[in-house]
C-alpha cells in the first residue's frame, strides 16, 4: 500500500475581489494546474446593500430610486419592473401612452446594457478601441436617457401608476439621430470583431454550456438564448405593449461565448427596431393615471351644498389648505391621504400649494399610497434575463416584503461548470459574457 | 590623438547617441505617440493637460511628466520578495534592451576628413546574432521578476513570458536565416549595403521585396518578442496583471520602457534587414551630408515601422496562451523553414 501523500500538483489563485477582470466585485478561488483551471469556487456578496430589507422601510413609491441601483447599466428596466409589480397588486392599469413610454425606456436601457457588455468584454480581451466605439454609442444613449429622465444612470423614472413625465419635446428626432450613430458603432465593432481571427479564437467554443444545463440552472436571457432556447419574457409572457410590436428573438446554437456575443449584437438591432415602432404607434394622451379624476376641494363643498353625493363618491379631492380643517370634519373619507397613486407633476409640486401637499402626502411616512394586502410576482425581460419582482403587501403604505430575482445570480451559479477545464485566459470572455452586475447580483 | 583613442571615443559617442538620442528620446516619444495615435483612432482628444508655463504643445510634456511621476513615486517592495532579484530584474530587462539598441546600424561608412567613420555604434561581424542574443537575455528580467515577486500572478506572467519568448526566438532565428543566407553575412551593416541598387531597374533592392514572406513573419514574431498587444500575454492586464504586478515607481517604469525599447530594437532590425536600412534608392551617400541623410533616412523608416506596430497594437485583441504557442510553433516556424529552404534552393539554382 502506498500511503505517501500525493504530491500537490495544483496551486490556488485568488482572483478578486480586487481584480481588473472581476468588474463589479466578486471573488473566484481557482485551483490551477499550470494555466489550466481544475476547480472554481465563486464567492459573491461583496456588494450586498440589503436592497430587499431596505425596501420594507420605504413607502411604495420611494423604493423606485433604489431599484436604479440593481442593474445600474439598465436602470429603467428595473424601475418599470418594480412599478409594474406594485400596479399588478393594486390592480391598476396605466394609460396606453404611459405603456409605450415605458417600453421605449426599457428598450433604450437594454441597448445600453448590451453595448456595455460587448464593449467591456472586448476591452478585456485587449481590443480597447472597440470598447471606446461602443461606449461612445452608449454615451449618446445616456444623453437621450438624461433628456428623458433627468439623469444618466440613477433614472428613477417609473412611478406606481405611470412615469415621471411625458416624452420631452423633439425626443423622437433626437432618438433617430442617435440610433444612426449607435448602428454605425455596432457595425464598426462588428467589422472589427466578428470576422477577426484572434477574437474568434478567443470566444469560439469557449465557456460552452449545454441547453439542459442552462435550463437546469434557471438561466434566462441572452445566455439561455445562445443555447438555442427562444425564451424571452417579452414574447413568452407579453407585458406592456410588446404583443403589438414586431421583433425577432435571436437565438444561438452552441451556447458559447461567440454565440452570446452575436445574440447581444442582434438584440441591439431588435431593440432599436422596437423603439422605432413605438414611435409610430404611440397614442397621444396622458402618460400616467391621475389628475383628471380629481377635483378641487371647493368643488366638493359646492357639491355637498347641493346634495350631489354621487360626485362626492366618484372623485378624489385635491387638497386645499384653507379647507383642510373644516373639510376633514365634514367628509373625512374624501380627505383620506391615499387619494391617488401617482405623484403630481413637478410643476404642480413646485408651483402651487395643492400640488406640494399632494406630493408630501404621498411621500410622507404612513401617508403614502396604500396597496391592498396580497402578494404577486411579475417578470420583465432585463438586460441579462428574467428580472422578477415578488412583492407582498399587508395593506399598509410600505411593502411587507420585496424580493428581486436577479437574472445574473443564476448564471453566476453555473460559472464553475463554464470555467472548469479551460484556461485562465478563458475566464475573461466567459465572465464578460455573463455580464455580472454587482448591484443586481448582490442586491 | 592616437588612432586607438579616437576609435574608442567615437564608439562611445555613437553608443551614447544610440542610447540617449534614439533610445530614450524615441521611447519617451512613443509614450506620447501611443496616447495620441490611439486617441485619433478612438475619436478621443488624448493627453493634453501637462504644461510648462501654460504651453501645452499637444501634450508633448506628458512623457516628461510621466518620468517625473515615476521617479518620485514610492518604491514599494512588498514583504516576502527576494530583494536582490526583485531589484535586478528591471535592470536586466532594460539593460539588455539598451545593448541591443546599440548594435543597430543607424548609418553606413562615410569618409570625412580623410578617414572612414562607421556610424554603427557597436561594429561587429555578427551584429544580427548580437541583437538577437540581447533580446533573448532580456527575458531573464521577466523571469526574475516573476519568480522573485512572491506572487502567483507574477509567477504566471513570468512563465508565460518565458514560454513565449523562447518559442518566438526560435521562430525569429528561422525567419532571419533566409535573409542572412541571401545577403551572405551576419553583419547588419553589410546587409544594409547589399540592399543598395535596384531590382530589374525599378524596385529598390530591399529585403521586403526579395524576402516578402520573411518580412511579414518577422513583424509578427518581432511584435511577440517585444511583448506588445496582441502578444502582451506576460502582462495580460485583464487576466493576470502581469509579471510586474509587485513593482512600483521607477522599477515599474523601467519595465514599461523596456517594452518601448524592445519595440524600437525590433523595428530597427526590420528596417536594417528588410527596408534597406539607411539606403535612399538611387543616391550614393557619403561625407558629412551623407551621414545626416543616412540618419534621417533610417529614423524615418524606423518611425514608419513603429507607427504600423502601434496601429496593430490598438486594433487587435489579445491571443490566448495556447493559441499563441500554436501560432508560433505550428504556423510561423514551418513557414519560416519553408521560406528558408526555398531561398537556399533559389540561390543555389540562380548562381
Amino acid at each position: 500500500m502506498n500511503n505517501a501523500p500525493r504530491a500537490r500538483k495544483t496551486f490556488m489563485l485568488n482572483m478578486g475581489p480586487q481584480h481588473p477582470a472581476m468588474h463589479g466585485i466578486v471573488r473566484l478561488i481557482l485551483e490551477l494546474e499550470g494555466e489550466l483551471i481544475k476547480d472554481v469556487d465563486v464567492e459573491i456578496g461583496y456588494l450586498h446593500r440589503a436592497f430587499e430589507k431596505h425596501a420594507e422601510s420605504e413607502t411604495w413609491n420611494n423604493v423606485v430610486p433604489w431599484t436604479d441601483r440593481l442593474n445600474y447599466v439598465s436602470p429603467l428596466i428595473n424601475n418599470v419592473g418594480y412599478a409594474m409589480a406594485v400596479e399588478k397588486l393594486a390592480g391598476i392599469e396605466i394609460p396606453e401612452r404611459g405603456q409605450y413610454i415605458r417600453t421605449i425606456a426599457c428598450e433604450l436601457s437594454r441597448v445600453t446594457d448590451h453595448l456595455t457588455c460587448v464593449g467591456a468584454s472586448a476591452m478585456e480581451l485587449g481590443a480597447f478601441t472597440v470598447f471606446l466605439y461602443l461606449i461612445k454609442a452608449r454615451e449618446y444613449l445616456y444623453q437621450i436617457i438624461d433628456n428623458l429622465t433627468g439623469a444618466r444612470i440613477t433614472t428613477n423614472y417609473a412611478r406606481v401608476g405611470g412615469v415621471k413625465a411625458d416624452l420631452p419635446q423633439g425626443f423622437e428626432e433626437k432618438c433617430r439621430d442617435v440610433f444612426k450613430k449607435v448602428r454605425e458603432a455596432v457595425r464598426d465593432s462588428d467589422k472589427l470583431l466578428t470576422k477577426n481571427r484572434i477574437f474568434m479564437d478567443r470566444v469560439d467554443k469557449t465557456g460552452v454550456i449545454s441547453q439542459s444545463d442552462a435550463l437546469a440552472y434557471g438561466i434566462t436571457g441572452p445566455f439561455l438564448r445562445s443555447t438555442g432556447v427562444p425564451y424571452d419574457v417579452r414574447r413568452a409572457h407579453p407585458y406592456l405593449v410588446y404583443d403589438r410590436l414586431d421583433f425577432e428573438i435571436p437565438v444561438g446554437t452552441t451556447g458559447d461565448n461567440f454565440d452570446r456575443y452575436l445574440v447581444r449584437l442582434a438584440e441591439i438591432e431588435q431593440s432599436l427596431r422596437i423603439i422605432e415602432q413605438c414611435f409610430k404607434q404611440i397614442p397621444p394622451g396622458k402618460h400616467s393615471l391621475e389628475a383628471a379624476e380629481m377635483k378641487n376641494a371647493y368643488e366638493f363643498e359646492d357639491a355637498g351644498k347641493f346634495g350631489d353625493t354621487a360626485l362626492l363618491k366618484k372623485y378624489a379631492a385635491k387638497v386645499d389648505q384653507t379647507l383642510e380643517g373644516g373639510g376633514r370634519l365634514q367628509h373625512g373619507d374624501i380627505d383620506s391621504p391615499s387619494r391617488s397613486a401617482v405623484l403630481p407633476p413637478k410643476e404642480e409640486t413646485y408651483g402651487n400649494i395643492e400640488g406640494l401637499m399632494n406630493h408630501f402626502e404621498l411621500i410622507m411616512w404612513s401617508w403614502g399610497i396604500k396597496i391592498p394586502a396580497g402578494e404577486t410576482y411579475i417578470a420583465v425581460e432585463g438586460g441579462n434575463g428574467e428580472l422578477g419582482f415578488h412583492i407582498v403587501s399587508d395593506g399598509s403604505d410600505r411593502p411587507y416584503r420585496v424580493r428581486c430575482r436577479p437574472p445574473c445570480l443564476y448564471i453566476m451559479a453555473a460559472l464553475p461548470i463554464l470555467l472548469k477545464d479551460s484556461y485562465i485566459a478563458d475566464i475573461i470572455p466567459t465572465f464578460g459574457s455573463v455580464n455580472m452586475i454587482g448591484g443586481e447580483l448582490d442586491r | 590623438m592616437s588612432p586607438l583613442l579616437t576609435s574608442v571615443l567615437w564608439t562611445l559617442i555613437k553608443v551614447a547617441f544610440a542610447l540617449f538620442a534614439v533610445g530614450l528620446n524615441i521611447a519617451g516619444l512613443l509614450g506620447w505617440v501611443e496616447r495620441k495615435q490611439s486617441a485619433v483612432l478612438q475619436d478621443r482628444i488624448g493627453a493634453n493637460r501637462a504644461d510648462i508655463l501654460g504651453f501645452r504643445i499637444l501634450g508633448l510634456f506628458h512623457p516628461i511628466a510621466d518620468a517625473v511621476k515615476m521617479l518620485t513615486k514610492e518604491d514599494f517592495v512588498p514583504t516576502g520578495v527576494n530583494r536582490l532579484f526583485h531589484t535586478m530584474a528591471p535592470c536586466f530587462s532594460l539593460g539588455f534592451a539598451f545593448l541591443g539598441l546599440a548594435a543597430i546600424p543607424y548609418g553606413g561608412v562615410v569618409h570625412v576628413a580623410g578617414k572612414a567613420w562607421s556610424l554603427v555604434p557597436i561594429e561587429s561581424p555578427v551584429g544580427l546574432l548580437f541583437v538577437l542574443a540581447m533580446l533573448g537575455l532580456g527575458l531573464h528580467g521577466v523571469m526574475m521578476a516573476g519568480w522573485a515577486s512572491n506572487s502567483n500572478y507574477a509567477l504566471l506572467g513570468g512563465l508565460r513570458g518565458a514560454a513565449q519568448m523562447i518559442s518566438y526566438e526560435i521562430c525569429m532565428g528561422a525567419i532571419l536565416a533566409a535573409p542572412a543566407f541571401l545577403y551572405g553575412t551576419l553583419d547588419l551593416e553589410t546587409m544594409v549595403e547589399k540592399q543598395g541598387g535596384f531590382l530589374w531597374g525599378m524596385i529598390p533592392n530591399w529585403g521586403c521585396f526579395t524576402q516578402p514572406l520573411a518580412f511579414i513573419l518577422f513583424l509578427v514574431a518581432g511584435t511577440a518578442l517585444s511583448k506588445r498587444t496582441p502578444f502582451d500575454l506576460p502582462e495580460g492586464e485583464a487576466e493576470i496583471v502581469g509579471y510586474h504586478v509587485e513593482y512600483s515607481g521607477m522599477k515599474f517604469g523601467m519595465f514599461l520602457m523596456t517594452d518601448f525599447i524592445e519595440t524600437i530594437v525590433v523595428s530597427g532590425l526590420a528596417v536594417a534587414i528588410f527596408l534597406g536600412g539607411w539606403q535612399i534608392p538611387g543616391m550614393a551617400l557619403d561625407g558629412l551630408s551623407g551621414a545626416v541623410l543616412m540618419l534621417a533616412s533610417f529614423i524615418t523608416k524606423l518611425l514608419a515601422v513603429l507607427f504600423v506596430l502601434m496601429q496593430i497594437r490598438w486594433t487587435l485583441p489579445r491571443f490566448r496562451f495556447d493559441q499563441l504557442l500554436s501560432l508560433g510553433w505550428k504556423n510561423i516556424l514551418p513557414l519560416a523553414l519553408a521560406n528558408f529552404l526555398v531561398t537556399i534552393w533559389g540561390i543555389y539554382l540562380w548562381r
